[in-house]
């Protein structure tokens, strides 16, 4: 089973380290650290989340900035170890409310007290918020959440919405508010990342949505709660068709696949599409699912590379936000590998543009053009003109390419998936918690090629 | 706990103190505060303990301080409590002495009211671990077991392993092994039961090979009764408690299949849980269940693709790198049931590249002919990526599908495309593909040569890649004009080359050019001899030295030699043996499927389960082919160290020899096996008691092997072969690894059939002419390997498909067979040895 836990900053300093089984050297933290510095093996640049050295294995997960890593000498799941490394962390999130080495560092003691009672002599005993409350004695250090840069992709509801209670989600959920009476609320999340790839005539070759309805709970007395959605949801397509896009008649939502946290009951779920559960505290995935369905990607992208003459091309990309104008995207990034013996790019950003910058990142070799915001409906064109160092041997399309892009939709989501209600059991006639249902839309792999 | 030499003494950055001074500073303090009762005492001791937990983190010694913090640890304080257990378990072992000044304060706090307090004491004082304090472990473990607060036994439950790994003996006198397994039979908290299994199997694991006790123990562990105790309360347990039970689920044998429905069942849910670890390790139970059951098999493979396309879209990289190793893992085993699925394995911009590679390598192998092409037009856009190892691995994989392929026209259109992208690593990767390709498909050699031949040498620079452009300028010189010239000008730069490899391939090209061409290639052909006789490298001079003796005896012999006439490749060698994936497969959910690598390659003898495959077995080159994809079956395996390691992993009912368990059968099959191969005449019941029909039938067919009576060998009428049968190699590869083995026979081969096994061929042929055909072949004197295949004539196409080991020396063959309908195979037995039985006799 697990011999060491450590956690490590990004300079490898160990900021935790806990020893459960004494099989393995103390060296370890120094070892794992050389080695994912310094990886080089089979052509590849980046550590696996797995490896072995000298009969030790050492297994890794990054969160935050910081290494979260177990070692041990025997043969276990790496599914279990993996999932167990990202409950940890979620845990002391949980406890400290923002998980940085910041955080961690003023409140190791803490970690140490989690640590202890989630593995005893290497076997995992349990990451329940709730159930380690009662063993915990340590009160988190809140550190000040708002200089925090926002990290997970619930921070990003900090930025643009104001309704949204932006500290909330950084808040522990152990720490009492200054008032001595903790706020009675709960979010649900609807995040999604969506892949799509464009082929160079603009259609769509591959789609697909990965899902997560994540809650956090800051209720107390653990009422029950139900989460109705959309009514006409489907699951499970027959395999054989996977990717056969036919539009579904009436905006029926046909997930592939989902799956559950275990405190969901889905004894209605047949019936009426809902989900009851007694959320645990803290924060967690109430259901994960996957739609490979037809639905309309939120941009449409187009580019172009041309030759314009000895040593020069041009290249023109264009955006369409195809949503609705009351829906804003942000902090767009698009990115476009460039032929490698490109010397210089010179930008044309369209007239009155606000909130766009375009780069040549020239170690890279890539052009990176970014957009504060985009507001449905709208249109945004890039032209940029390349200037070679030598001349190109044929096809610059094939030396250039696919486009790239990064994007974030807050009160969004591609798949149509809703949440119609939200009901919490009432302890009495007064109780009304604050609910907080959030939607937004992220890309995965969102990528055009040329 | 620390590792013998204490940390050194480092400072690894400027905020860090270097150590000493500070250890003594702390050490003053905490002696001033230690008898304190002063109001706000405990504040300042908190301050103070947590700078020492902080050096003691960062590796800095601040064992020094052991005495003070004892001292300073009276105190009701749970928090600085926790702390200074922390410190002490931390310490203890490389300060014995010091050790035994904490016993007393920790023992009285296992009587504490408190159960909190009760708890912790227990787990610090069995976290010591120091062996000449275990005689105080003994009385509070016991009552720790007993403990009314559910939180207490949990702890001490853990505690008696930690007790076991500081003393066994100890462990095991005070007969903790029983409290626990009556424990986990009647505790109300599930989370005591689990701890109370865990502890059990890991103690039995490690003693098994001690006692025979022990070895009945863990059996008992993976007993019908408990297995269904625990499954019965599975939801109870929370989800790493539900990993381990499935676990030992995987482990155990049905009885029949009402059982492993039942079981199946009433996991069925487990499958969508948001937890990754629950979902693969209830997958492992549901392969290993249906093992030995075809149908269901591929309907389990079918059913769980979507949870885990599900789980490796959900959650971080990292975890859904965990579980797309195992898909991989499935993928390989069985490409046909994915192929609609490719589009799942496209890369995405975000993977890693460590993703990437394993989806490259799913997309190639699930690539038939109703997806080739969009594979391999997927593929073609990554090889122009910016990330070059993957396009490397892009090009490779085209290359690979275009090797497995019947239709390769289109692909190899692509590939020479690939050569005129005209960047380097790209050309490089396309020439060795297109070396291997011209080696399989030769009738492409026009197409291939007309564009080889315009890539100027000089923009080769990889030793892989220059290697292949030799070897086609020496393979295809007649249809080159330039190569002799070529070579000529690769050979005057001989002292730069680096690569051993590329000299070795300039010698053999020049010689081969030489025949062909040989006044253009004379005076080349007699420097790169010259140059290959002075190099350096031992390889190289050798093989020099060797075509030059060769020319001085004969050229037309060194011809021979040097230039046979050469057949196509029809299967290259697959770099991982059957046996190795069998036994990856088998550790279904663990760190050898990330890997690619069973096991007993990576972990340390003493980590390993008590009764995994030793390296030494799996080592052997010609190794028998395991019974991997039925545990059951390989209870029967002749071998009888592979097959005892195979059944302790899963959990078979006894250690060694035959035992009282349900699979009564091949039990009578294994001393069958032996008294056919060692006593000849043996008139024992063959293999299946299902069967007994062909006993007779059987033992006539192996005297007959024996050439006591040839004309007698009486082929069953029932079954005929199809002389012309046809199976491709990938086929013949998933139905081996789908079907179960049904015969597994040892047979003698006649002296005159091993005088003409000179090579495989002969053999193949002869089988041959038995409508028998030979898909893979291998090996040296003595030992041949031989996979061959037959089909039924009548009927729907059934095939038998046949693994034989012929030994030369010891004049054995050893032969498995495994068939669509396994009821014919009997029948198809008998045809196969009086096969076998005239080779070399007529």
């Amino acid at each position: 089973m697990i011999a060491q836990f450590f956690v490590l900053s990004q300079r490898g300093d160990n900021i935790v380290f806990r020893d459960y089984r004494g099989e393995v050297s103390k060296g370890s933290a120094e070892i794992f650290f050389r080695k994912v510095k310094f990886w080089k093996e089979d052509e590849e640049e980046e550590a696996p989340p797995v490896f072995n050295v000298d009969g030790v294995n050492y297994i890794h997960v990054k969160i935050a900035g910081l290494f979260f890593v177990t070692t041990t000498r025997v043969n276990v799941s790496p599914s279990l170890v993996l999932e167990l490394l990202q409950r940890i962390a979620r845990v002391t999130k949980d406890y400290l409310g923002v998980l940085n080495e910041d955080s961690l560092r003023k409140n190791f003691v803490l970690v140490y007290e989690l640590l202890d009672e989630v593995i005893d002599f290497g076997y995992p005993q349990t990451t329940s918020t709730e159930v380690l409350k009662s063993y915990v004695f340590n009160e988190p250090i809140v550190i000040d959440s708002t200089r925090v840069p926002p990290l997970g992709p619930a921070s990003m509801f900090m930025q643009g919405t104001k309704k949204m209670p932006g500290t909330a989600v950084t808040k522990s959920v152990i720490v009492t508010e200054p008032g001595g009476r903790k706020r009675e609320e709960i979010f649900v999340d609807i995040i999604e990342k969506i892949s799509v790839t464009f082929s160079s005539s603009g259609y769509i070759l591959t789609s697909e949505i990965d899902g997560t309805i994540q809650m956090k709970s800051y209720l107390t007395g653990s009422p029950e709660i139900r989460l109705a959605l959309n009514e006409d949801l489907s699951i499970g397509r027959n395999s054989s068709s996977v990717y056969d896009y036919r539009s579904s008649a009436g905006g029926a939502v046909i997930l592939d696949d989902c799956n559950f946290h275990e405190s969901v009951r889905l004894d209605s779920f047949d019936v009426d599409r809902t989900l009851s559960l007694i959320p645990p505290d803290g924060e967690f995935a109430a259901m994960n699912y996957r739609m490979t369905q037809e639905f309309k990607p939120p941009f449409r992208v187009s580019a172009l590379i041309e030759e314009a003459g000895q040593l020069k091309a041009e290249a023109i990309i264009k955006i369409r936000a195809d949503f609705a104008a009351s829906v804003t995207a942000n902090t767009i990034i698009v990115q476009m590998p460039v032929p490698t013996y490109t010397a210089r790019i010179s930008f044309e950003l369209e007239s009155g543009a606000v909130g766009q910058t375009a780069d040549f990142k020239e170690g890279a070799k890539r052009l990176e053009w970014c957009l504060k915001k985009i507001v449905g409906g709208s249109e945004h064109t890039l032209c940029a003109k390349l200037t070679f160092s030598q001349e190109s041997h044929g096809n610059i399309a094939r030396e250039a390419g696919p486009i790239n892009m990064n994007f974030t939709i807050p009160m969004y989501n591609a798949s149509k998936l809703q949440v119609r209600y939200l009901h919490i059991a009432k302890k009495s006639p007064s109780y009304n918690p604050y609910r907080w249902v959030r939607y937004v839309t992220q890309s995965n792999s969102y990528v055009a090629r040329l | 706990m620390a590792p013998p030499p204490a940390p050194p003494q480092k400072s690894p950055s400027p905020s860090q103190p270097s150590g000493k001074s500070e250890v003594s500073d702390l050490k003053l303090q905490l002696r001033q505060l230690a008898g304190s009762r002063a109001p706000g005492a405990d504040d300042s001791k908190r301050d103070l303990f947590k700078r020492v937990i902080s050096y003691m983190t960062v590796g800095i010694d601040v064992s020094a301080a052991f005495s003070e913090m004892v001292m300073c640890s009276a105190t009701s304080d749970i928090v600085l409590k926790k702390m200074c257990y922390l410190y002490v378990g931390n310490y203890a072992r490389c300060h014995p002495d010091l050790a035994l000044l904490t016993i007393n304060f920790l023992q009285k706090d296992c009587h504490d009211e408190d159960p909190m307090i009760r708890g912790l004491a227990l787990r610090s004082l069995c976290s010591l671990r120091v062996p000449n304090l275990v005689e105080y472990l003994v009385a509070p473990l016991g009552a720790g077991l007993k403990d009314g607060s559910s939180y207490v036994r949990m702890v001490a439950a853990v505690g008696v392993l930690k007790l076991y790994h500081i003393s066994a003996a100890t462990c095991l006198d005070s007969d903790f092994p029983a409290v626990l397994k009556s424990l986990m039979l009647t505790d109300p908290d599930a989370q005591v039961v689990a701890n109370c299994l865990f502890v059990l199997q890991e103690i039995w694991n490690l003693e098994a090979n001690k006692s025979e006790e022990a070895s009945r123990e863990r059996e008992t562990l993976l007993s019908k009764k408990i297995v269904y105790y625990i499954l019965n309360r599975i939801k109870e347990f929370n989800e790493w408690a539900q990993c381990l039970v499935l676990e030992l689920v995987a482990k155990y044998i049905p009885s029949d299949t009402d059982d492993i429905f039942d079981i199946m069942n009433l996991l069925e849910d487990r499958l969508q849980h948001a937890n990754g670890a629950v979902v693969l390790a209830t997958i492992k139970v549901f392969l290993h269940l249906t093992m030995s059951m075809t149908d269901v098999h591929q309907q389990v493979y079918e059913r769980i693709k979507a949870p885990l396309l599900t789980l490796v879209g959900s959650g971080s990289s990292e975890q859904s790198y965990a579980v797309l190793s195992h898909l991989h893992l499935l993928v390989m085993r069985a490409p046909m049931l994915f192929s609609s699925d490719y589009k799942h394995f496209y890369c995405q911009f975000s993977d890693p590249s460590y993703v990437k590679k394993l989806k490259l390598e799913m997309l190639t192998a699930i690539a038939n002919e109703s997806n080739t092409y969009e594979i391999v037009t997927e593929l073609c856009e990554y090889a122009g990526n910016v990330d070059v190892p993957i396009a490397r691995e892009s090009i490779r994989a085209v290359g690979k599908i275009a090797l497995q392929q019947y239709d390769v026209n289109a692909i190899v259109d692509r590939l020479l495309q690939f050569l005129e992208m005209e960047k380097d690593y790209v050309t490089a990767e396309t020439l060795v593909l297109v070396k291997d390709l011209l080696r399989k498909y030769p009738q492409w050699s026009h197409d291939c040569i007309a564009v080889v031949g315009n890539i100027s040498s000089k923009n080769v620079q990889e030793p892989k890649a220059k290697a292949a452009l030799i070897w086609m300028l020496g393979e295809y010189s007649q249809d080159m004009p330039d190569a002799p010239y070529i070579l000529e000008s690769l050979i005057e730069n001989w002292d730069e080359e680096n690569a051993a490899e590329v000299r070795l391939h300039l010698l053999t090209a020049a010689m081969k050019c030489f025949f062909k061409r040989p006044p253009e290639t004379q005076k080349a052909l007699g420097a790169a001899l010259a140059a290959g006789l002075a190099d350096s490298h031992q390889d190289v001079h050798d093989r020099a030295l060797f075509y030059y003796r060769l020319l001085q005896y004969d050229v037309s012999v060194a011809e021979r030699v040097v230039n046979p006439p050469k057949q196509a490749v029809s299967v290259f060698a697959d770099t991982q043996s059957s046996e190795i994936k069998d036994r990856i497969f088998d550790e279904f959910n663990s760190l050898s499927v990330v890997y690619q690598k069973p096991s007993y390659m990576f972990t340390d003898k003493e980590h390993r389960e008590p009764f995994e495959f030793s390296e030494e077995i799996g080592n052997l080159s010609l190794g028998q082919e395991p019974v991997g994809n039925s545990p059951r079956y390989d209870e029967s395996d002749k071998d009888l160290l592979l097959s005892t390691s195979e059944r302790e992993e899963n959990g078979g009912p006894s250690t060694n020899g035959p035992a009282a368990s349900g699979y009564s059968a091949p039990t009578d099959y294994n001393s069958s096996l032996v008294s056919l191969s060692s006593q000849t005449q043996s008139e024992t019941a063959i293999s299946d008691p299902g069967m007994p029909k062909y006993t007779s039938q059987m033992t006539l067919a192996i005297d007959d092997l024996l050439g006591l009576s040839v004309s007698a060998a009486p082929a069953p009428p029932s079954l005929k072969l199809n002389p012309k049968a046809a199976l491709d190699p990938g086929t013949f590869q998933r139905k081996w690894g789908q079907l179960a083995v049904s015969i597994s026979q040892d047979c003698s081969v006649s002296p005159q059939g091993i005088a003409a096994l000179t090579t495989p061929q002969a053999l193949i042929r002869h089988m041959q002419a038995n409508s028998i055909q030979c898909i893979a072949s291998g090996g040296q004197s003595p030992n041949f390997k031989f996979f061959f295949f037959a089909q039924k004539l009548d009927g729907p196409p059934l095939f038998f498909l046949v693994e034989c080991i012929v030994n030369t020396s010891s004049a054995k063959a050893q032969v498995k067979i495994k068939a669509d309908d396994a009821t014919a195979s009997e029948a198809f037995f008998g045809l196969f040895q009086s096969a076998l039985s005239k080779f070399g006799v007529l």
